[in-house]
């Protein structure tokens, strides 16, 4: 079958088994190895997308399902080659170990900060719930949300 | 001819990683991310049964299913004998001799243990012929806890017997000075099989390269490993190169082989690339777990708190494989009595085969269990003499000088008293209970760690630093970086000696046929060990470089430095680096330097005599160590030990049992903190693990089945099941390091669990000697429930 969604704005066809994961098919088909698989089974947040700026786990969401809808990667977050100022915090602040959990960890904070704006460090903790990570223990992580969002609610002014 | 001594103005800056970026936005190419043309899929068929003999194997069936390449049993491995002994850049394993089969034969010892390969066009395909390779069990009696293991007449998992490695201290008159003692406080505690658990799975891709050289391409922490893929293909090692890629976290859990044997028979066989992808299910079904123990402790102690006597027995379960566990119970047996000093002490330490999953590294290595034991005594002592937990640690605290029970003496500075008096201090103000069935309490834990491998190893680890003729700078090792910013150091180190601006410097890691063999990611030892590699590199090009300038302008060496890509000279002059090093090649000097680092040496001690008719040494998986025999060799066996102290406050409920961590102090001397940022990662990371150690995590096995094949089932904490983790660094530039910097990569997970349960029993008044401490087992301690722990 044929399924089309957009992926990081940008229109996309692909044909695909019905029973293919929308991770299968970025990862396999797309080439989009920025969703990494980590458990296909929905616990450990690896493969989270934006699907319609909600998180996702690509690797529980049949493609059937993103027909006509909206898909983001980490890939996405860059703007004019630049780092979104949320990925310049996890840099900045050392949030970022081995990496392999990094890019659902961002979109999921993303997600939550911009719905969320004055979130404290408990509300964060939290949000990240669906997203393990075993290297950092999470401490520096928030504090790399907490100073984006911080700094993204001072600058949207009162 | 040197130049002024450099200066190192990088050391101590909080530098982000030269990988954030590409992390960020997930550039890098992992283990799983990587495909070749014409690429096959690889799975591995696995036992269902944790003991039964194999009374027939039939692929005929599977080997005819569309698709399917290669199927591979034992009869198919060229060498079907895989050594486990220790991996990396050592020359001497002394007696270990640990061996395994790549797949199994007749018999398999656990449910998960590898028994044919496939290859096919598609996973689907060759997931589909491993279901339909025909395997013929006969389910055999097995054992299942150490202690039915090391009975008289239990089923043996290896026909030498179910002991698999023993080892004995024996310091002083353990019996006298307990009797003599002003406090005795038995304890028995339990720990639990856990997982290494880093979020990417195992994985790998193999193909033959054009030159007829087995090229693996997979995360791991030992690149080394080529070498026993090589010896299982019948190659010579120079025919096998592995090229690790940037690691989703390791713990020790990528530190035995994984896929790259597999991947190399079926690379070698199909000469076709080949992946294999472990799904997380058969990552914790059949990876090697941390040993279990079983701990009994008997503690002596003075009115005044010092502790005159330990008497200590472990029992730990290997599993139904050796891998590294005689070495995993020697940490343990070092480091039983803790970083206090003891005049007295017995230890007694044996792990026996088991039909469970194997156990094998994982951080912290056997000096992290003992931790539970030895700090909950601690405190027990501490509260029997009414002595405050800081005292009752301060007033034992080891010091330079001292000897440890087992011989080694201690040549660095121990700064525990500070460490345990700051993590203590940092706590605050006490929280009030938030509600009437709440209890508050605090509780402390120090440790010591080793890092850098047993001296009796003879470690070593070579690094390539050069300039390129634009006066970019390249750094070349072998290391592996899993994560903890190994890599990155590197590039930190190398940089702050020849004055290169960090944009600047490209590093190349982890490439056992073009990087130079650095050794393993493991033991704490990669900052140490490459770190000071790099650093001897790095100052030696810097004086051939600064010699050459010194010829260019006609003064002494000792007059220049290098700074910001410019040679500058005391009287102003500059030159730019491009320009000396153009003069360099005029004279024939080299723009590079290749170093080695030896760590200090050391023969094996008395207790690691080997032999008696119990060593059987041409039985796989048979290891026995001989008792201990004191006054042999210097007692040194490790090169040096981190020392920490953490401190938690913990909220107990008594109505459901849950305990949440509200603070969390983690105090550790470092040494020097190359990159702070770095450090308090590495150490709020460990934690993090500690906690899931002492609060969750638990492998959970019905008669050697694994009932916990899932993240759903074996839980990690996750960010809201933690609290913020604050650290403290201390440095006092005592370690054996670059620029006196201490390993922090393992230490930090050993104190937590003790923490949690001394600030249980400050709290509650009960004492919780099984992990994890679970609301049921919590509740038990309380007397709230009735019946046997399950």
């Amino acid at each position: 079958m044929i399924v089309r969604f957009t992926l990081n704005g940008r229109p996309r066809e692909v044909e695909t088994e019905p029973h293919r994961t929308l991770l299968d098919v970025l990862r396999d088909t797309l080439g989009q190895l920025e969703a990494k698989e980590g458990c296909a089974e929905g616990a450990c947040g690896a493969c989270t997308v934006l699907l319609d700026g909600r998180p996702a786990s690509s690797c529980l969401t049949l493609v059937p399902l993103v027909e006509g809808r909206r898909v983001t990667t980490v890939r996405g977050l860059e703007r004019d080659g630049r780092l979104h100022p949320l990925q310049e915090s996890f840099v900045a602040h050392g949030a970022v170990q081995c990496g392999f959990c990094t890019p659902g960890v961002l979109l999921t904070a993303l997600w939550y900060v911009e719905k969320n704006p004055g979130a404290d460090r408990e509300q964060i903790r939290q949000a990240l719930g669906g997203n393990l990570c075993r290297c950092t223990g999470y401490t520096k992580i928030v504090d790399a949300i907490e100073a984006w969002s911080r700094r993204a609610t001072a600058e949207a002014g009162p | 001819m040197s130049g002024a001594p450099d200066r190192p103005d990088l050391i101590g800056q909080r530098i982000p990683r030269h990988d954030a970026r590409d992390k960020v936005t997930a550039t890098i190419a992992y283990a799983a991310d990587w495909a070749m043309p014409g690429m096959l899929h690889a799975v591995v068929v696995r036992s269902p049964y944790p003991s039964a003999q194999i009374r027939r194997l039939d692929a005929a069936r599977a080997s005819a299913m569309p698709g399917v390449v290669a199927i591979l049993t034992a009869k198919d491995v060229p060498h079907n004998t895989l050594a486990t002994d220790v991996p990396g850049q050592t020359t001497t394993v002394g007696p270990l001799r640990a061996h395994l089969h790549v797949l199994a034969e007749d018999r398999v010892r656990y449910q998960g243990e590898p028994v044919a390969l496939v290859a096919a066009e598609t996973l689907e395909q060759a997931r589909a012929a491993a279901e339909a390779v025909e395997v013929d069990y006969e389910p055999l009696p097995g054992v299942f806890d150490t202690a039915t293991a090391l009975a008289p007449g239990a089923p043996r998992v290896h026909e030498a017997g179910n002991l698999l490695a023993e080892w004995r201290i024996a310091r002083g008159d353990v019996a006298a000075a307990l009797a003599g003692a002003a406090v005795v406080i038995d304890g028995e505690y339990e720990t639990s099989f856990v997982d290494s658990g880093y979020i990417e799975p195992e994985a790998g891709v193999a193909w033959i390269d054009g030159d007829g050289v087995v090229t693996i391409r997979l995360a791991t922490q030992v690149i080394e490993h080529y070498r026993d893929v090589a010896e299982v293909l019948g190659v010579p090692q120079n025919r096998v190169r592995v090229i690790g890629t940037y690691v989703g976290g390791g713990f020790g859990g990528k530190e035995d082989v994984t896929v790259e044997v597999y991947l190399g028979l079926l690379a070698w066989k199909t000469r076709r690339p080949v992946k294999m992808v472990w799904t997380r299910q058969e990552s914790l079904l059949s990876r090697a777990k941390r040993h279990p123990y079983r701990l009994r402790y008997r503690t002596g102690a003075s009115r005044s708190g010092e502790i005159v006597a330990q008497q200590v027995e472990i029992v730990g379960d290997s599993g139904a494989y050796a891998y590294l566990s005689a070495l995993v119970l020697l940490y343990s047996t070092v480091t039983a009595a803790g970083p206090y000093r003891v005049p007295n002490v017995a230890v007694h330490a044996r792990v026996a085969y088991t039909n469970n999953p194997p156990t094998s590294a994982m951080r912290g290595f056997g000096a992290m269990q003992v931790v539970f034991g030895y700090e909950s005594q601690m405190d027990r002592v501490g509260a029997a003499l009414g002595l405050d937990p800081v005292h009752v640690r301060e007033v034992n605290a080891l010091r330079r000088g001292d000897t440890l029970p087992v011989g080694q003496v201690i040549e660095t500075h121990v700064a525990l008293p500070v460490l345990a008096r700051r993590a203590w201090d940092s706590l605050g103000e006490p929280t009030p209970p938030r509600a009437p069935h709440v209890r508050v309490g605090r509780g402390l834990a120090c440790n010591l760690q080793p890092y850098g491998r047993i001296v009796w190893l003879h470690d070593w680890s070579s690094a390539w630093v050069g300039f390129e003729m634009d006066g970019s700078l390249v750094v070349r090792c072998g290391a592996p970086d899993v994560g903890g910013g190994q890599a990155s150091s590197l590039c930190q180190i190398a940089a702050g000696v020849l004055g290169v601006p960090l944009a600047r410097v490209s590093v190349h890691i982890s490439d056992s046929a073009l990087t130079p063999l650095s050794g393993t990611t493991t033991a704490s030892r990669q900052l140490y060990m490459s770190g000071n590699a790099t650093l001897k590199a790095a100052r030696e090009l810097r004086e051939q470089v600064l010699g050459v300038a010194a010829s260019m302008l006609g003064v002494a060496a000792i007059e220049l430095d290098l700074v910001e890509g410019e040679v500058r000279a005391r009287d102003g002059r500059t030159l730019a680096l491009k320009d000396v090093l153009a003069g360099c090649a005029r004279a024939s000097v080299p723009r590079s330097r290749l170093a080695v680092y030896h760590a200090p040496a050391g023969e094996p001690i008395g207790f690691m005599k080997v032999g008696g008719p119990d060593m059987a040494p041409h039985t796989p998986q048979t290891l026995a160590h001989g008792p201990a025999e004191p006054g042999r060799g210097s007692g040194k066996v490790f090169p040096d030990y981190t020392f920490g102290a953490h401190a938690a406050e913990v909220e107990v409920d008594t109505e459901t049992g849950v305990v949440r961590i509200l603070k969390y102090v983690a105090a550790h001397d470092v040494g020097r903190a190359i990159n702070p940022t770095s450090v308090e990662g590495q150490i709020q990371g460990g934690v993090v693990q500690g906690l899931g150690y002492g609060l969750l995590e638990e492998v959970l096995l019905d008669e050697g089945v694994n009932q916990t094949t899932s993240f759903a089932s074996y839980l990690i904490p996750a960010a809201g099941d933690v609290p913020d983790v604050q650290p403290i660094v201390c440095e006092s530039g005592e370690g054996l390091g670059p620029y006196g910097a201490r390993g922090i990569g393992e230490p930090p997970i050993g104190p937590p669990a003790a923490a949690i349960a001394n600030a249980i029993a400050a709290a509650t008044g009960a004492r919780l000697a099984r992990l994890p401490m679970t609301g049921e087992r919590v509740l038990r301690a309380l007397g709230a429930l009735d019946g046997k722990d399950g």
